[in-house]
This record gives structure tokens, C-alpha cells and sequence, in this order.
């Protein structure tokens, strides 16, 4: 480990500070909710440094992975819906089939037949084709799960397996849509792999927010199965009560700590067994290839390696690694809500961790994670404490403009993170914990 | 059969809105375009420039209202326009100095500019919510239709209408006013010339004594003026609400891009051929094959490609097949 210093340490143990600190002042509760939050946010870090400190690719379409993870979550733990299945389980996989078969058989038009007009009209003969069969199958198929019970489920539901399962899918979900980007975007110019991830990601969200049969779009699916136990099954609990009273705690009070402390120790493990891969993996021949490419492609080019074909690589690990973060995170909230994915809060917020943190560094990242996950929580209250005691301390107390100031405290968070991420990218662009 | 009544509901329903939205599409992606071309990053903060032209337009116009001026049949708003441009050309040379032109005498790769202009989106986006938050707001005043659906019916005695509201024919013509004088400029005038000279050779163009600070600030005032434009237009349009300026950053984008970044016509192009597959994708053909089928033949659905929730992907999808088979674009951009 090379970045054991006295400041790097200092850095962890102010941000150390600040989650204690914020214990005492409000509640462990709040700081636990926080901390777990930050841990997932680390994790997202460390997915957008590997491309971005690796590999220097620049992924905006966070988001997008992230809500491809929270549906692996839904598709993993929920039990499945079986009136829906019967009612068109097999059809909307048969759709989704002949939907696969076109593109490839449409794809396969493209690579084999010789150059020319007839290879163009083919491919769109088949595309057209592909499209009209895929909508007569899936159409009425789509309708008949929908309509199965809507109030409550009106969906296919899930496998039924338990929900830490969901974590890899999600991660392989992720996976499947870099390569989809990748495989077209990588390659040309950087701004166009960042301009590409924007789309797909918007994609994936209207996606998730329209196709009710598959996660209730809008309707959110609510209550997933949960690693961890219920507080009411621990407030029951006869070793639970005992180990309350022997700290002298309040058991229900207690009892919500006990779970979040419960998430906050599976979240850790997931970010230490991370760490540890990522920071093997920067430190071997792969990972210093990886740096050589970043910092000099034409000269790695020379020396005989697939540029393209590296970045494809490491642009689908570090996607799939916000995919996985993205379980997490509704495994966390216990629920799936499609509306709550805004870019500017997933995206650009993860982008100020990784600047911030140091690019490259993935202790960094994670120290950018925790940091600004806090900071994003706090610049809420703070703004709006600095609003009603230093800013409009001198106006009146019925002035409208007081009253639209305070009203618009809320929005001061991105206007700090942006002033954050352009102080930080001017004076100090390699970050808190540089590469090196 | 009933080809006219067809006609007129395609018209209705497709060819007006998707001709206002690519007009405003194009003047969007003219000055991603530009910044492309002249300063040679693609401007993540271009949706917001626009949020906030919209916005200080929007309060200028209020302004006026309050005062009693108004423009008669034509909304309040074009006469603020000016001055909506006028201040947006002040945030966006003050960002310039601030931000981008230090990364301009470090010669900075351009993904640096990319995230410096994340953090300005930022910054853009937290002003227009706090200014004016983050509600609808409806600017529009004046007469609400060129031809009215019922005047239409009056004077052809067709079944179906064709209503015109004037927002889309101011869209049409400020766009046809601006684009011609962007094009006298960059063609005719010496600052514009210059302007195409650095855009082609950054290092010819500085030999022969153009001034790349003067450029970068002509660029920047002629950005504002497009996007303040384009932004107040849409606004006009549909409705002025600060996140749809940031989802709007995916059409023009690929407008700009399935165009040729850093070309001109090709931004003007791309707007339009990305707002006609958009709106004639996610259109329920229904009731247009109605009048051209015989009864017995008549579509029982709505005979609609993609449900409009999808009209993301639309761009998403011709953005992709650009990037696949042509990456310069339609008419020859300027990267690959």
C-alpha cells in the first residue's frame, strides 16, 4: 500500500470527525443513515476512478447503471407474480427473443453480405420485419401481465432468490450496457463515449419508468426482501432485548441502529474487498499497462496493444461496479423508485466525489465518497442556517424577498458542488489523495 | 380515401410542431456547434446556458408586463429578448475569464474543459432554481393562434384542422432571421471570417495576427445570443421549466453530432432530421391511415411506433447509427 501517510490519514480522520460529530450534534441514527449512503457512494467512486483514473474515459451515464442495478435487485428477490407468468410470462420472453434475433440477424446482414444497395435493404427488410413481429407478440402479451391484479402487482415479479444475489446481477446488468456503449462510442473522440453514456442512460430510465410489466414503472415496487433482519423481529427477540439492556440502550431505538449497523458492516466488506481488488489490480502488470495507455496512447499503440479493445475492457468493469453499487442501494432503501434516478444527483454528484477525492487514487475516490456524500446531506441544513442568521438577518420579517431566499436555500447544494468541482479542478486538479 | 383530410392531419399533428421543434433544435445545436468549433469542447452546460437565457428573459418580460408595455398580437417576450441575450453574453464572458480560459494557456486536454463545463452546469442550474425555482412558468401572451383549428374548418370545410399557434411561426421566423445573420457574419464580415479561419488552423490563424482572446469573445456573445434564443423559443413554445433544458442536451447533441460537429449547415440539418424522426416515431398514425384506408382496413390500434415516453431514444438511436457508420456526420465534421 503506497498511500499510507500522515496526511492521507488525516484526511480519513477528518472526515472521521465529521461523521462523529454529526452523531453527537443530531442523532447516530442520522449518521448511520449517512455513512451508509457514503459507503455506497465509495463504491460508485471507485467504479467511475477505474475508468476515469485508469483510463482516463469520461462515463456520464452513471445513473443509468446504477437504476440497471436497482432492477436487478427487483428481478433477484421478489417472489414471482405466477397469474402473470401464466397470463404471458412465456410470450414476453418470446418477444424479447425474436427482439434479439432481429438485431442479430440484422447485424449478421451487415458483416457478411458483399458491399452495396442490396445489403442496405436487406438489413432494413429484416429490421422492419423483426420490429412488426416483435410488437404483435409482445403487444397483447404486455397488456395481459399488466392487467393481472395492477393495484398490487401487475408485473411478473422476480425469482425469489435472496436479495445479496442481486448484487453481482446487477454488476452483470451494468456490464451488458457498457459493452452495448462501448462497442460503439470507444474509439472516437472522448466527448462522444461521454455524450453516448448521457443517452443510454436516459434510456435506461424511461425504460424502467415505462415498462410496468417488468419493475411497475412508476408504481414503484415497494417492500423487497431484506438481507438484514426486521427491527419488529428484534424488539421480539429475547438475545436482542438482553444485549439492549446490557449497553442500557432503548431497545427501539436501538434496534434501528442495530440495522443500519447491520447494512453499514455487509456495505463495508463489499468496499474493503473492492479496494483490495482494485488496488492489486493497479498494481499489476495489467494496471500499469492500463496507466501507459491513459497517459501515452500512441506510443502503447506502438508497442503492440489494442487501445480500443483495453478501454472496452475497463470501461465495462468500472460500469459494472456502479451496477452493483446501484443493488445496494435499493437493497438499502427497500424499494424501487424510477423517478428518484436525476442525473444531477447520481452523475455529477459521483463526478465531485472522484475529483475531489483524487482521480486515480482509489483511496481517493473513496475518501471524495464519504466527503462529499456528507457535504451534500449538510450543505442543506448549513445553507439554509447561514440564509436565516447571516444573510437575511437584516431584513424584515415578512419581506418577500426573505421568504423567496429561504424558500430557495435548497437549491444552494449544486450550486455549491459546482463551485466545489471548479475550485477543486483549478488549484488542486489531482485531488485530495493524488495518483502518486 | 380521403387524401386532403390525411394530409391536413399529418400537417396538424406532425409537420408544424416537428418543423418549430427542429428550428429550435437547430439553434441549440448552432451553438454547441460553434463552441465545438472554436474552442473544440462539446459544452455539457449548453442546457442550462439556455435555462438561463430563458430566465432573464422571462424576468425582463415581466418586467415590461408590469410597466404595460406589451408587443400586441406577438408575445411580451421578444422584446426582452435583447436584453435576455445582453446578460447571458455577460455570464457566459464572465465564465470564460473564470473558468475556461485558464485551461486555455495550460492548452488543457479538451475532456478537462468537458468537466469544467460540468461544474458550470452546475453552477447554472443551481442559480436559474434558485432564482426563479423550479415550478412551470408560462410567459406567453398575445394572440395564441396564426390559424385557429375552427377558422381552419371555416374557410376549407374539411373535416380536419390545421391550427397554427403563433409561437410556432415566430419560432420559424426568428430562427430564419437568426440563422441568416449568423451566416452573414461568419461568411462576410471580418470578425466572422477570422472566427473560420481559427476554427480551421489554430496556428495559420494565429500567424496571420488574429486575436484568439477577440475570437473566443465574439464566439461566446454569439452563443448566448443562439442559445438565449433557442432557450425562449422552446420556452414560448411548450413551457419554461429548468430541468427540460437539461434533458434537451441528448437531441441536441445528436443534432450537433449526426450534423458534423463544428459545422454550421450540418447543426441546422441534424436539428431537423432529429425533431422529424422524434415526432413521426412516437405519432399515432391512427387517425391519418384512417382516411386513407378503406373502412374495412381501418387500424384497430393506435398504429404508433414508440410510445412518446421513448422519444429519447429516437435521437439516441440515430446518434448511434451516425457514430457507427459515419462519425464525422452528415456533412463533414470536423473530428472523428
Amino acid at each position: 500500500m503506497s498511500g499510507i501517510n500522515v496526511k492521507n490519514l488525516a484526511l480519513f480522520g477528518l472526515v472521521a470527525v465529521l461523521f462523529i460529530v454529526t452523531g453527537i450534534m443530531q442523532s447516530w441514527n442520522t449518521t448511520l443513515s449517512i455513512l451508509n449512503m457514503g459507503l455506497i457512494s465509495a463504491v460508485m467512486a471507485l467504479g467511475v476512478n477505474i475508468q476515469w483514473g485508469y483510463a482516463g474515459l469520461f462515463n456520464v451515464g452513471i445513473v443509468g447503471f446504477t437504476a440497471l442495478g436497482g432492477l436487478a435487485a427487483v428481478l433477484v428477490s421478489m417472489p414471482p407474480v405466477n397469474e402473470a407468468w401464466a397470463a404471458g410470462g412465456p410470450r414476453v420472453l418470446l418477444a424479447l427473443a425474436i427482439g434479439v434475433a432481429t438485431i442479430a440477424a440484422a447485424v449478421l446482414c451487415w458483416t457478411r453480405l458483399p458491399r452495396g444497395w442490396l445489403r442496405v435493404l436487406l438489413m432494413l427488410a429484416v429490421l422492419i420485419a423483426g420490429f412488426t413481429l416483435y410488437r404483435a407478440v409482445f403487444d397483447p402479451a404486455r397488456d395481459a401481465i399488466e392487467s393481472v391484479n395492477p393495484a398490487a402487482t401487475g408485473y411478473l415479479g422476480g425469482l425469489g432468490l435472496p436479495i445479496l444475489l442481486a448484487w453481482p446481477v446487477g454488476g452483470l446488468f451494468a456490464a451488458g450496457a457498457a459493452w452495448i456503449v462501448g462497442k460503439t462510442a470507444l474509439g472516437l473522440r472522448s466527448d462522444y463515449l461521454a455524450i453516448a453514456t448521457l443517452g443510454i442512460a436516459e434510456i435506461i430510465i424511461s425504460i424502467l419508468k415505462n415498462e410496468d410489466w417488468l419493475a411497475r414503472g412508476v408504481k414503484n415496487v415497494n417492500g423487497l426482501p431484506r438481507p438484514v433482519p426486521f427491527e419488529v423481529d428484534l424488539q421480539a427477540a429475547p438475545w436482542f432485548l438482553e444485549l439492549a439492556t446490557s449497553i442500557g440502550a432503548n431497545p427501539v431505538s436501538f434496534s434501528t441502529v442495530f440495522v443500519k449497523l447491520c447494512y453499514a458492516g455487509l456495505f463495508t466488506t463489499v468496499l474493503l474487498l473492492l479496494i483490495w481488488l482494485t488496488q492489486m489490480a493497479l498494481n499489476s502488470p495489467w494496471g500499469r499497462m492500463m496507466r501507459a495507455i491513459r497517459d501515452n496512447e500512441v506510443s502503447s499503440e506502438a508497442m503492440g496493444k489494442d487501445v480500443t479493445r483495453r478501454h472496452l475492457q475497463v470501461f465495462i468493469l468500472g460500469s459494472a461496479v456502479c451496477g452493483l453499487a446501484g443493488a445496494m442501494m435499493t437493497t438499502l432503501d427497500g424499494q424501487l423508485v424510477p423517478s428518484t434516478y436525476n442525473p444531477l444527483r447520481f452523475t455529477f454528484l459521483v463526478w465531485v466525489m472522484v475529483i475531489v477525492g483524487g482521480s486515480g487514487n482509489n483511496w481517493g475516490a473513496v475518501l471524495g465518497g464519504f466527503l462529499i456524500w456528507w457535504l451534500w446531506i449538510m450543505v442543506e441544513p448549513i445553507g439554509l442556517w447561514v440564509m436565516e442568521n447571516v444573510i437575511t438577518a437584516g431584513m424584515a420579517e415578512d419581506s418577500a424577498l426573505r421568504d423567496h431566499l429561504i424558500g430557495s436555500a435548497a437549491q444552494m447544494r449544486l450550486l455549491t458542488m459546482g463551485v466545489f468541482l471548479l475550485l477543486m479542478l483549478r488549484f488542486n486538479p489531482k485531488g485530495l489523495i493524488p495518483e502518486r | 380515401m380521403d387524401v386532403l383530410n390525411a394530409i391536413v392531419v399529418l400537417a396538424n399533428f406532425v409537420i408544424v410542431p416537428a418543423t418549430a421543434y427542429g428550428a429550435q433544435l437547430a439553434l441549440g445545436a448552432l451553438g454547441v456547434t460553434l463552441i465545438y468549433g472554436i474552442l473544440r469542447f462539446s459544452n455539457f452546460a449548453h442546457g442550462d446556458t439556455m435555462a438561463f437565457g430563458a430566465m432573464v428573459t422571462i424576468l425582463f418580460t415581466w418586467l415590461l408586463q408590469g410597466w404595460g408595455v406589451t408587443l400586441g398580437p406577438l408575445p411580451t417576450a421578444l422584446l426582452a429578448l435583447p436584453l435576455g441575450i445582453a446578460v447571458t453574453a455577460l455570464l457566459l464572458i464572465g465564465t470564460d475569464r473564470v473558468v475556461y480560459r485558464f485551461y486555455r494557456r495550460q492548452k488543457a486536454r479538451p475532456v478537462i474543459y468537458v468537466i469544467a463545463s460540468l461544474g458550470v452546469m452546475f453552477i447554472m442550474n443551481g442559480l436559474v432554481r434558485f432564482i426563479i425555482g423550479v415550478d412551470d412558468q408560462r410567459f406567453a401572451d398575445g394572440e395564441r393562434f396564426i390559424i385557429s383549428a375552427r377558422t381552419f374548418r371555416e374557410i376549407t370545410g374539411l373535416d380536419e384542422a390545421l391550427a397554427i399557434r403563433t409561437t410556432q411561426g415566430i419560432t420559424l421566423v426568428v430562427t430564419m432571421i437568426a440563422v441568416a445573420l449568423l451566416f452573414w457574419f461568419l461568411g462576410r464580415t471580418r470578425t466572422g471570417k477570422s472566427m473560420r479561419a481559427f476554427s480551421d488552423n489554430e496556428d495559420l490563424a494565429l500567424l496571420s495576427g488574429i486575436n484568439p482572446e477577440k475570437v473566443v469573445i465574439v464566439t461566446w456573445i454569439i452563443v448566448a445570443a443562439l442559445a438565449t434564443t433557442a432557450g425562449v423559443l422552446y420556452g414560448l413554445d411548450k413551457s419554461f421549466k429548468p430541468f427540460t433544458y437539461f434533458q434537451l442536451l441528448l437531441p441536441i447533441f445528436a443534432s450537433a453530432i449526426v450534423g458534423g460537429l463544428g459545422n454550421p449547415i450540418g447543426a441546422i440539418v441534424g436539428g431537423f432530421v432529429i425533431a422529424f424522426s422524434e415526432v413521426s416515431v412516437t405519432y399515432a398514425f391512427r387517425r391519418f391511415a384512417s382516411h386513407l384506408l378503406p373502412e374495412a382496413w381501418e387500424p384497430d390500434g393506435l398504429v404508433q411506433l414508440l410510445s412518446t415516453d421513448y422519444k429519447f431514444a429516437v435521437s439516441f438511436t440515430i446518434l448511434l447509427v451516425v457514430l457507427i457508420f459515419k462519425p464525422t456526420g452528415l456533412f463533414r465534421g470536423k473530428s472523428v
